[in-house]
């Protein structure tokens, strides 16, 4: 295996693994409007009367959007804050 | 939902391989994310066991399946609080998921192409199985980034195909009720 693999951390400098760290939670978001544009029938809300309680609970693109608002929001934010301490200290 | 939680999860191990352990372990809560998820997993497994159970190999698969997930969840917390040492304990993760990969296949009785479900469940069965060669091979070389991210991507392969469940979708000219329909005539 070659060594670029073995390592403990991706090898890219930290405003690299910032950004890409950064760059998660989005690209999550951006997958979870393409797909409620191109596969508008996977939204229930559309049509409300036609659909039971659980598929208008559960909209997938709308989970898929808000997977991407959860993790950017609430765990790549404090990820990226001790990012930049590690590399400060 | 599950679909939902996956995707999280593979997005925590996509980016716990980018920034490394030091830094994805100065958090507690981050530390004890992964197994607390696993086990709480296997924990909820128990209801679907009993819940879900239509038939025998049913029951059993979900029941093993629950074991192996609190398994490798409470002994990877272990780890984690550094209770436990020795790095065979890493070995729970790759049996977890071969685990549930055959217990995916083993009470799927229909073939690949018979129904959505049918397909999401073969799918997600074989993903299981190669993907625990992942956590096998990160259990001998812990700070390989091709085992991290491997890991990572079974995960979001499993939020992809759990996502694109539906019971009444048509997919591949069958959907549950016709393919009852025809299996009767």
């Amino acid at each position: 295996m070659r060594p670029s693999l073995t390592r403990h951390r991706l090898d890219a400098p930290g405003s690299r693994r910032t950004a890409a760290v950064a760059a998660i939670g989005p690209l999550i978001m951006l997958a979870g409007v393409l797909w409620a544009i191109t596969q508008p029938d996977r939204l229930p809300l559309l049509d409300p009367d036609a659909h039971g309680f659980w598929s208008l609970a559960v909209e997938p693109p709308l989970l898929v959007l808000l997977a991407g608002i959860f993790f950017h929001r609430f765990i790549a934010s404090g990820l990226i804050h001790d990012l930049c301490g590690s590399e400060v200290g | 939902m599950f679909a939902t939680g996956f995707l999280v999860l593979a997005a925590c191990l996509l980016a716990q391989a980018i920034v490394g352990d030091e830094v994805w372990n100065q958090s507690a809560w981050r530390r004890y994310f992964f197994p607390g998820f696993g086990f709480v997993m296997g924990l909820a497994m128990w209801g679907v066991a009993v819940l879900a159970a239509g038939s025998t190999i049913h029951l059993l698969a979900h029941c093993a399946w629950a074991q192996v997930m609190m398994l490798a969840g409470g002994a990877h917390l272990g780890l984690a609080r550094g209770k436990l040492q020795h790095r065979f304990w890493r070995l729970t993760m790759p049996l977890a998921l071969g685990v549930s990969g055959l217990a995916f296949l083993a009470h799927e009785e229909h073939g690949w192409l018979y129904s959505r479900s049918a397909l999401v469940h073969h799918i997600c069965g074989w993903t299981l199985v190669v993907g625990a060669l992942f956590p096998l091979g990160g259990a001998f070389r812990p700070s390989s980034n091709f085992f991290r991210l491997g890991f990572a991507a079974t995960f979001v392969v499993l939020a992809i195909a759990l996502f694109a469940l539906r019971d009444s979708g048509p997919v591949l000219g069958n959907v549950p009720s016709t393919a009852r329909g025809a299996a009767s005539r």
